[in-house]
């Protein structure tokens, strides 16, 4: 994973609370083994006509929203289904950040485990960031994950909240995969000690 | 310090505690696994050299990309899809190689992952549960820690049978007094959500209780928990009773003799202590709920089955109107008016919310020498392959195909819209299953969620019923 630390990125703005995992990838492109073409489905009910062609009237697509990198999203984004295959397609569409007033819990969870850092950031913040895009489709924002900052276009800087540890494996681009490794010898103390004796091997 | 039912299961589940610097590490009691969130994760052992910690604590199954169109002459339930086959074949593999058991495809145990691992006896109270799906909160029911994780988790607990997690919230539920006939689980779920929001429970664990909670059986509980996720919350949690411990009794990965008297003693210890304090409450009187439906696009968009389809001058603020502008454009419904009698085109009853024999058994009671309304698609889904041989035991699958209803093979099916069983663009559906969103049972669905009773009734009639009507009848 490469390393985060401070990035400028352009803001493109999805006002729509509630945007559920199925909206981001529709389930027809869960059916792969890899992480192949899940950019191609990202946001696809709004991004396409019925009849395949870009909808010009979706954010994404218009043409000030080329090479955007920070998403700033409604309320509650990522709720519903559990797949990673959401924060894959945004990430592989080339986000790095999503700011939302808050994030649904698996979501954020497996946001930050690839390296798409979700940002919670206050209504008052969430409502000038939009005025800001809105006023100005070229608008960029600043996050300084280190300072736990999101720096506005008026140069305002808001602190957003992340956990340690979650934070020192983004800045170090490292994974938490290696951390739980290293745990062996507690988790055989404590499986030794466990009642439970279930076995899926009947 | 008096504990919650959460407590009391996270607190036992620490392998390492909660420092300023790193999260709980959490053991994982039970990995349930399917073709679609896994394989990413395999990879990512393979490419590391990784073995499976705990092979005997994992268990995979068939349910999502899988077809439920009836067996050929061979018995086999036909794959067409290229990609599903793959994904089919890539789970076989992965299991083969790491030593995982495997539900095949058409085998006796196969069938919707949340309903395979409590009619097997594998979910048991205070243990932690996780699955890639957002829907393992249904394992809840039994007090149980249960809740759904994304593929990079599916790699850790793999290969370390363990997760990194900082301690949620807790939420007391409180659903007091009792259902009025006609009147189901569902209904409280749906009820619930539609006050207190899609977003009402984000970081919170749930746990259920009142009276009305007391009083339903273990599949009933389980339709609850199962859509906590829909209300937010990660986990829902039902404190495990004598109801709880009778359903267990019996069952294949069940403790028996000594060892089940042993873990009844450990469970009964589980729930919340008296004076225990939750972080937040919800409250809901189930004596003043009526069937609910959602009308929208989401599933806190419901309402009483008798009531107008709200309008925008009924909602707080702006972002609401917007949302519900976008809803009814998208539903093709109009603010203000009734959905009772509303035109339908298909009935979809299954999915891990209401495809248990309970959910069959009283679809079939009321589909017995009736006939499905002309022109409505009626799909019957049982949840695994134990359900249906027990629904074709009791002679259930020829009542439904007599009333001119579809019996299929288990699977998630219509409820996701990744395998062929799908609602046509346009089509209106009432769905037993768990999310309303756009597209989700397929591209332009326009999805109703309400109950198995509900549905019955819409079934019999071709258009949006009151499911007391049926009652009525008797």
């Amino acid at each position: 994973m490469e390393p985060i630390t401070t990035f400028a990125g352009k803001a493109v703005a999805l006002p729509i609370d509630n945007v559920d995992t199925d909206q981001v990838i529709p389930a027809k492109y869960l059916k792969v083994t890899d992480k192949s073409g899940l950019a191609e489905g990202l946001f696809t009910v709004w991004r396409y006509l019925p009849d395949g062609t870009p909808n010009p009237d979706f954010a994404l697509n218009r043409p000030e929203a080329a090479g955007a990198t920070v998403l700033v999203a409604g309320r509650n984004f990522g709720c519903g289904s559990s797949r990673e295959h959401a924060p894959w397609a945004l990430a592989g569409y080339g986000f790095k950040a999503i700011i939302s007033p808050y994030f649904a819990d698996i979501f954020r969870g497996n946001a930050l485990k690839i390296g798409l850092l979700p940002v919670t950031v206050d209504e008052e913040t969430y409502h000038e960031l939009l005025s800001h895009i809105e006023e100005d489709p070229e608008t960029s924002v600043t996050i300084d994950l280190a300072a736990q900052q999101v720096i506005l276009p008026g140069g305002r800087a808001v602190s957003f909240p992340i956990d340690n540890f979650a934070r020192h494996c983004l800045l170090n681009g490292i994974d938490q995969l290696g951390f739980l490794m290293q745990q062996d010898e507690d988790i055989c103390s404590y499986e030794a000690a466990s009642p439970i004796t279930l076995n899926t091997h009947l | 310090m008096p504990k919650t039912l959460f407590d009391h299961v996270w607190d036992a589940h620490i392998v390492r505690p909660e420092t300023p610097d790193t999260p709980a590490v959490l053991y994982i009691d039970l990995h349930l696994i399917h073709e679609v969130t896994s394989p990413q994760a395999f990879t990512e052992l393979r490419q590391r050299g990784l073995r499976v910690r705990r092979p005997d604590r994992t268990l995979a199954t068939m349910d999502h990309s899988t077809p439920t169109t009836p067996r050929n002459a061979l018995g086999i339930i036909p794959v067409i899809d290229p990609q599903a086959i793959a994904q089919l074949d890539q789970l076989r593999k992965n299991c083969a190689d790491f030593g995982i058991p495997l539900f095949e495809l058409g085998s006796a145990n196969q069938g919707i992952v949340h309903v395979i691992g409590p009619e097997q006896g594998l979910t048991q109270p205070g243990m932690t549960i996780v699955c890639g799906d957002s829907h393992t909160s249904t394992h809840g029911a039994f007090g149980a820690l249960a809740f759904g994780i994304g593929t990079s988790e599916v790699g850790h607990v793999l290969a370390s049978q363990c997760l990194l997690q900082s301690r949620p919230k807790t939420c007391a539920v409180r659903i007091e007094g009792q259902l009025h006939p006609g009147v189901t689980a569902k209904d409280i779920i749906l009820a619930l959500i539609a006050k207190y929001g899609v977003g009402g429970g984000t970081g919170h664990v749930f746990e259920y209780m009142g009276e009305a909670m007391r009083a339903l059986s273990m599949e009933e509980r389980m339709t609850i928990c199962n859509m906590s996720i829909e209300g937010g919350a990660r986990a829902g949690m039902v404190a495990p009773d004598e109801t709880t411990f009778a359903y267990i009794a019996g069952r294949p990965y069940a403790p028996k003799g000594a060892d089940f008297d042993a873990a009844v003693a450990r469970w009964r210890t589980l729930p919340s202590d008296p004076e225990a304090v939750f972080d937040k409450e919800m409250f809901l009187d189930a004596t003043s709920l009526a069937p609910m439906i959602t009308y929208g696009t989401n599933p806190g968009m419901g309402i009483p089955i008798d009531a107008p389809v709200p309008t925008p001058e009924q909602m707080p603020d702006a972002g609401s109107r917007q949302e519900l502008d976008a809803a009814l454009s998208y539903m093709k419904l109009e603010p203000g008016k009734p959905l009772l009698g509303h035109p339908i085109d298909v009935v979809f009853i299954g999915s891990c919310t209401n495809s248990r024999i309970n959910d069959l058994r009283q679809v079939a009671h009321h589909l017995r020498g009736r006939k499905v309304a002309d022109g409505i698609r009626v799909m019957v889904v049982p949840g695994s392959q134990q359900v249906k041989r027990q629904a074709e035991e009791e002679g259930l699958d020829t009542i439904f195909k007599a009333a001119g209803a579809e019996w299929r093979e288990a699977g998630c099916s219509a409820c996701l819209g990744m395998n062929a069983d799908q609602v046509p663009p346009g089509k209106y559906a009432v769905s037993t299953s768990n999310r309303n969103f756009v597209g989700r049972q397929g591209p332009g669905a326009r999805t109703l969620l309400a109950s198995p009773l509900t549905a019955v009734a819409s079934a019999l009639t071709g258009v949006v019923t009151d499911p007391r009507t049926l009652l009525d009848q008797e």
